[in-house]
């Protein structure tokens, strides 16, 4: 249905292949936290993976910047309907943090928990081959805490409630157990290409 | 009754101007939509060419009426959708809308009180519905709300927000101007800070044991810190809804 009266703002032709449907483009960086903005020390942060209930390894600040360290330029997608292109990150991969803890994906879903108590679920397939990282530097600066500082997951590919902010654990888990936006109307999955916003969409 | 994924067609019925930035527009729904006081809708225009524009806007109304909703929507310069709702549409249009959307930001009586509520702007808009629908259904949670405003005349929904304030049944407004002299000896002249924020606290019959905070980013994180620094015990569930950068 046409509204009338509307006819859009001017579209930069050139960004059309890269811009999901639904989506418009921003230049700054919005902030959306669900609760208060939280300071952590770094040194008084910990990331854990777990296997169920049980943490099979835990890094330091310290530990966890001596792991590989990966760039990642790449396009975000917020379900609030903006678009922000060629971000610049670095952290360690998923992968990576799978390797030093000798671990190939032991089940199929995973949780991200963060400080506050957020999380989010994400498929392990989502997570792995390069596709995703834990991020502690943002264009060329440690993380500050209004995007999820010290560190947060990055997965590019998904709406970007999945990249949970002050992220300090990831839990490997049998079934799909849905994270904090998740149980709230939010879809499981969240893919920007297919307009997974909400439950039900698709 | 609406899915929350599905689109419908909705009419204003209403275009009310709140200040001389916020106007509020006023739906007949095809289809009722049964929310929770803080909720959202998506709202999609269209153009002749197939593209589209979609925001989300909160609910000012409250959820007694499914029927009918109010949006308050404030004009953004270098908007897309805003500039679009003041300046082309008039009663009768119809609007594509779905809804209601987020299930974080919200009250109901179950949630209890008493409640801390932290506006900025038109970041007022979910606290309202909050608001009247704690009204109408004669809750009797005390509640307070600290409202932020450049001036006296920039407060949307101000002399509803008064008649609240004088009914005595629990709720406390609050006003805080950050470019105009106060009215009343109970409101501030400056931006929200801890001070502020104890005195605020001391007007509640006990501490909150909800905090609810919507408006820009840098309102919300100020507000919330001077919230906790005043002594917002850890217990108390901060809710914050942030927009623009």
């Amino acid at each position: 249905m046409a509204t009338r009266g509307f006819t859009g703002r001017a579209q930069m032709v050139q960004f059309l292949g890269r811009i999901p449907p639904g989506q418009h483009l921003v230049t700054d960086f919005p902030v959306l936290t669900a609760g208060p903005t939280q300071h952590v020390d770094p040194n008084s942060w910990t990331f854990t993976l777990k296997v169920g209930a049980k943490p099979i390894k835990s890094w330091t600040w310290r530990e966890f910047n001596a792991l590989p360290q990966t760039s990642l330029t790449c396009d975000i997608h917020c379900v609030t309907r903006w678009t922000k292109l060629d971000t610049h990150w670095e952290g360690v991969l998923i992968d990576d943090l799978l390797h030093d803890a000798s671990l190939e994906p032991p089940m199929p879903f995973t949780l991200a928990h963060s400080v506050d108590g957020y999380s989010s679920n994400v498929a392990a397939y989502d997570l792995i081959n390069g596709k995703a990282m834990v991020a502690t530097q943002y264009e060329g600066a440690l993380l500050d805490a209004d995007h999820g500082g010290p560190a947060r997951l990055l997965v590019p590919h998904l709406y970007f409630w999945k990249s949970a902010k002050y992220v300090n654990a990831l839990e490997f888990t049998e079934r799909e157990v849905a994270g904090f936006w998740e149980v709230r109307g939010y879809h499981i999955h969240g893919d920007p290409w297919r307009e997974q916003r909400f439950t039900g969409d698709e | 009754m609406a899915s929350e994924a599905r689109w419908q067609t909705a009419s204003v019925y209403a275009i009310t101007p709140r200040t001389p930035k916020i106007k509020s527009f006023l739906f007949n729904l095809a289809d009722p939509i049964a929310f929770i006081a803080g909720q959202h809708v998506d709202v999609r225009l269209t153009a002749p060419d197939g593209y589209n524009a979609v925001r989300s806007y909160s609910i000012a109304s409250a959820p007694e009426s499914e029927q009918r909703i109010e949006l308050a929507i404030e004009l953004l310069e270098n908007g897309e959708v805003s500039p679009f709702f003041h300046e082309i549409v008039q009663i009768g249009d119809a609007i594509e809308l779905r809804g209601p959307l987020g299930r974080h930001f919200v009250w109901d009586a179950g949630c209890g009180g008493p409640l801390l509520l932290l506006g900025g702007g038109s970041g007022l808009v979910p606290l309202l519905s909050i608001l009247r629908h704690r009204k109408s259904i004669h809750s009797g949670v005390p509640a307070i709300l600290v409202l932020s405003a450049r001036s006296w005349d920039d407060i949307p929904f101000r002399d509803e927000l008064l008649e609240m304030d004088g009914a005595k049944d629990g709720f406390q407004l609050v006003l805080a101007l950050t470019r105009d002299t106060r009215r009343r000896m109970t409101d501030y002249q400056r931006r929200v800070d801890s001070d502020m924020m104890r005195d605020v606290l001391r007007r509640l019959p006990s501490a909150p044991s909800l905090a609810y905070a919507c408006g820009t980013n840098k309102f919300v994180d100020t507000a919330v810190d001077a919230a906790i620094d005043a002594g917002v015990p850890k217990e108390t569930d901060i809710r914050t809804e942030r927009y623009g950068g």
